[in-house]
């Protein structure tokens, strides 16, 4: 199995995220596109702690799970904050911010 | 072609569709389910890698847990009408080039990089007690200091869902 | 010797100090004392260098005392080199200097105190620098003392500084310097970036193995031909040093006449190996020396006032000197550099006793007939006149006949014109004695019965000179007169790889016979012609017409510069000042304050609160930043 699949695989869910962040409005479809994306690296740090025969790689993954679970939990709270003020989740109304 | 090799494609092509069905979905909880998918062939992907840890890890903390999360706002949010203010299809249109534009800047980026073979067979490295061992040796600081990032998360989650 | 080769600039620099720093407490006996010793003292250590020197089979030696600057690859230590030439100019030096300090105690004794000390302490400093760029054994320690040098001669021009006139003759002096200070210091560059070195040790090996007329030598060494120009006095920088004349006679002998003009010539004769490699610089430097010593010649022909006709004398040495190092007789020069000290300094010294005696005159239509009242003064100016004019067997004739040698043996016209030269020396010299010593007393009642021999600390350095000006030359008598040249035997380590590298021509002995027999009586004929002439000069305060006129007012040079080269400087700076800096200068800083503003209120625009707009930025972003990382 060559590293190289792992790589363009890799890439293309981090792609995808990119596209979903930006052609969604829902900001919590946004937030799933950021774990895609989250996870398209996570994908390759295994792949390339498989490669180099390091387990350091796989400690990083564990990371930023960590950080991905706080961030979710956090951001999900400022959603749900945010919803209950504009009973919405479009990002477009999030530059009401602005006054 | 090995069954590692079939797995993969098999495992690639049902990721990168479920992936892209996220991004289409008009139905918010169509979108979750199908990460959920998304995340489950990444958890493959582990395995195969020799990861098995964390590909455990991983579906507890993503598909247990995150998923479940954002399926709980969804829902309590009343969000499955599918109503969401639809971008005009020029901003759409260029968001997917400049997607697809980072796709093929990173593809030729990283066309030259080392290409080699992945060993087959276990190292063993993704092991508890391999990972274990590192985690408390080398990061065991980070590792502690983790716990704070928790901490305040769970305490920013509450002060700023708490009503006024 | 290394343990006691750093005393011979401490004790110069020691003197600089103490009269400088208590020049208000001391007394003017003390401070004279203290830094004579000094020098004195140098001249011992000097003394006694030479004789180690002079061991057969010594080798040039490095004195390592600390490092001076470490950049990079770049070292440059602060180095003392002894070598032969070295030896030679630290006797020139400390010996004539010497002799000047103790003449300036008496010379000076009408300033005040402080002056005293000031002037002393000046005068050591000088001495001090001058050691520091003979003894350098790099360009850098050399570059140092030429500077100092520099400021040096601009303290004392403007010694007096409550004299205008002598302000800006001080300030012409250090400008000119300056001008030529620029070229050294880019050839200084251009040679880190060849050779990666400015130590003498490590330039000139590299040098030599580099090929005959390699571009990058003959622009290094044009480069520090013009610092040469401009500390020697040559064409076209020649203007400051006729002014410097401002300062106190003694100066006049020691810096611009025994020792600093010199320094071009020890920083030539030095760098010979690069010299030699580039025949382009030759051609120039022999070119410019026996044009300058023709051109200054001409004009101390018609010149009154009596240091002046030294000055201009002085410059037409110093050209001689360069058409040596041009024609590559560099033992011919530095001959000359010695024995030019010798009678130069005397010639000055002799016309600060006659200046001293008139009250202050310097112009010699005023003087005449004071032979009999200074007796020793005129002998020794006498002996002084004979040597410059090159009569045997005074020194100057052993030196000046080497250099004309050499020069035609490259080509007749240097030949014709330095022997031109070397006419009008022997008859503006014998111009002068004639002026000042014979003939009828012209000025006043008063300065009649005030003149009078001076004092002994005045003649003793007179009579000192006067024997040094006599024999000086029997050091390096060539082979034709039965002599051993033994001066050319005591440096030839110095110039051996050049003499290798581009062997002179020998003349049959019967070219030599005639050229000199031809030479010699020439300058006989035109040194009594003067002497005949002059000895019975009327002042008869006709304004001088033609040729004459243009001589006296020295080819219009300062004038021509200041029309050529001043004035449309002054031009352009007032343009600059009133225009370029209006509109250019002041625009651009405004303008660079309109377009921040305006640029500032555009820019806001963008951040219009729209999150999907920054996402999708920052992705634009991203691809642009990998665009670069990868591909460019």
């Amino acid at each position: 199995m060559p590293i190289q699949s792992y790589i363009w695989l890799a890439i293309t869910l981090f792609s995808i995220g990119v596209i979903g962040v930006l052609i969604r409005r829902n900001a919590i479809i946004i937030f799933m596109c950021i774990e895609l994306m989250l996870n398209a690296v996570n994908l390759l740090l295994v792949a390339f702690s498989k490669y180099h025969h390091d387990a350091s790689a796989q400690i990083f993954v564990f990371f930023i799970m960590v950080v991905a679970a706080a961030e979710v939990s956090v951001g999900l709270a400022i959603i749900v904050m945010v919803y209950r003020k504009t009973k919405s989740v479009d990002v477009n109304i999030l530059n009401r911010l602005k006054n | 072609m090995s069954l590692q090799v079939i797995l993969f494609w098999i495992l690639a092509v049902i990721s990168i569709l479920s992936a892209i069905g996220v991004v289409v979905a008009k139905n918010p909880v169509h979108s979750v389910l199908l990460l959920i998918v998304t995340f489950f062939t990444i958890a493959g992907f582990y395995i195969m890698l020799n990861a098995q840890f964390l590909a455990v890890v991983h579906i507890i903390v993503y598909a247990g847990a995150i998923m479940v999360l954002f399926l709980f706002v969804i829902m309590l949010m009343n969000l499955n009408a599918s109503f969401e203010p639809q971008k005009n299809n020029l901003v759409k249109f260029a968001g997917v080039i400049s997607g697809g534009l980072l796709l093929i800047v990173l593809v030729a980026a990283l066309r030259k990089a080392d290409t080699g073979l992945l060993i087959q067979g276990s190292s063993g490295i993704g092991l508890v007690r391999n990972l274990g061992k590192t985690l408390f040796k080398d990061f065991v600081m980070p590792f502690e200091v983790s716990s704070i990032l928790f901490l305040s998360a769970m305490i920013g989650a509450i002060v700023i869902g708490k009503k006024e | 010797m290394n343990n006691y080769i750093w005393l011979i600039p401490l004790f110069p620099l020691a003197g600089f100090l103490i009269n400088g720093l208590c020049r208000r407490f001391l007394t003017k006996t003390f401070s004279g004392v203290i830094s004579s010793a000094m020098v004195l003292a140098s001249f011992v250590v000097s003394c006694v260098v030479f004789s180690a020197v002079r061991v057969p089979g010594f080798t040039p030696q490095t004195i390592h005392l600390f490092d001076f600057i470490s950049a990079g690859t770049l070292h440059i230590p602060f180095d003392f080199y002894i070598d032969q030439l070295t030896s030679l100019f630290l006797l020139i030096i400390t010996g004539v200097g010497f002799l000047i300090h103790v003449y300036s105690t008496a010379y000076m004794h009408e300033e005040t105190g402080e002056g005293f000390a000031r002037y002393f302490s000046y005068l050591n400093l000088f001495v001090f620098m001058m050691l520091l760029l003979v003894m350098g054994a790099n360009y850098v320690i050399m570059f140092v003392g030429w500077e100092g040098v520099g400021l040096c001669s601009y303290l004392l021009i403007g010694f007096w500084f409550k004299n205008k006139a002598f302000n800006d003759a001080a300030v012409k002096a250090f400008v000119m310097n300056r001008i030529g200070d620029l070229g050294f210091i880019i050839g200084l560059f251009l040679m880190i970036k060849t050779f990666g070195s400015l130590t003498f040790t490590e330039v000139f090996p590299q040098a030599a193995g580099m090929t005959m007329g390699a571009g990058v030598l003959t622009a290094i060494t044009l480069l520090l031909f013009i610092g040469a120009t401009g500390k020697s006095a040559q064409i076209p920088l020649y203007t400051w040093l006729p002014d410097a004349m401002a300062g106190p006679t003694p100066v006049s002998a020691l810096i611009h006449a025994a020792t600093m003009v010199t320094a071009g010539v020890y920083m030539i004769a030095r760098s010979n190996i690069l010299y030699t490699l580039a025949p382009g610089t030759e051609t120039i430097v022999a070119i410019i020396g026996v044009a300058t010593a023709v051109f200054a010649a001409s004009i101390a022909l018609k010149q009154h006032d009596i240091k002046k006709v030294l000055a201009y004398s002085t410059v037409s040495q110093l050209g001689y000197m360069f058409l040596g190092l041009g024609v590559g007789a560099y033992t011919g020069a530095v001959f000359h550099v010695m024995t030019h000290a010798f009678f130069k300094a005397l010639l000055f010294l002799g016309a600060g006793s006659v200046i001293h005696a008139m009250g202050g005159e310097q112009d010699m239509r005023k003087m005449g007939g004071l032979k009999s009242k200074m007796k020793i003064t005129y002998w020794t100016f006498l002996i002084a006149c004979v040597a410059i004019a090159g009569i045997p067997p005074l020194s100057g004739f052993f030196s000046k006949d080497e250099i004309l040698g050499q020069a035609f043996g490259v080509n007749a016209i240097y030949w014709v014109v330095g022997v031109l030269g070397a006419l009008m020396t022997a008859f503006y010299m014998f111009r002068a004695l004639s002026m000042t010593f014979h003939g009828k007393f012209r000025g006043t009642e008063e300065q009649a019965r005030h003149v009078h021999e001076s004092p002994a600390l005045m003649t003793i350095p007179l009579i000192i000179l006067a024997i040094l000006a006599f024999a000086g030359g029997w050091v390096g008598i060539p082979k034709l007169y039965g002599g051993h040249h033994q001066l050319g035997a005591f440096l030839a380590p110095v110039f051996a790889q050049s003499k290798v590298l581009a062997p002179q021509r020998e003349l049959t002995s019967a070219t030599e016979w005639i050229l000199v027999i031809v030479t010699t009586v020439l300058v006989i004929i035109f040194a009594l012609w003067a002497w005949m002439k002059y000895s019975r000069y009327q002042d008869t305060g006709k304004e001088a017409t033609g040729l004459s006129k243009v001589l006296e007012n020295k080819w219009y040079g300062d004038e021509i510069y200041a029309a050529v080269i001043v004035r449309p400087v002054r031009a352009i700076s007032g343009w600059l000042n009133a225009d370029m800096e209006k509109y250019g200068v002041d625009g651009i800083v405004n303008g660079v304050g309109k377009v921040v503003l305006w640029g500032g209120r555009q820019l806001r625009l963008i951040q219009s609160g729209q999150v999907g707009f920054y996402m999708f930025s920052m992705v634009i972003g991203m691809i642009i930043l990998l665009v670069i990382a990868f591909f460019i």
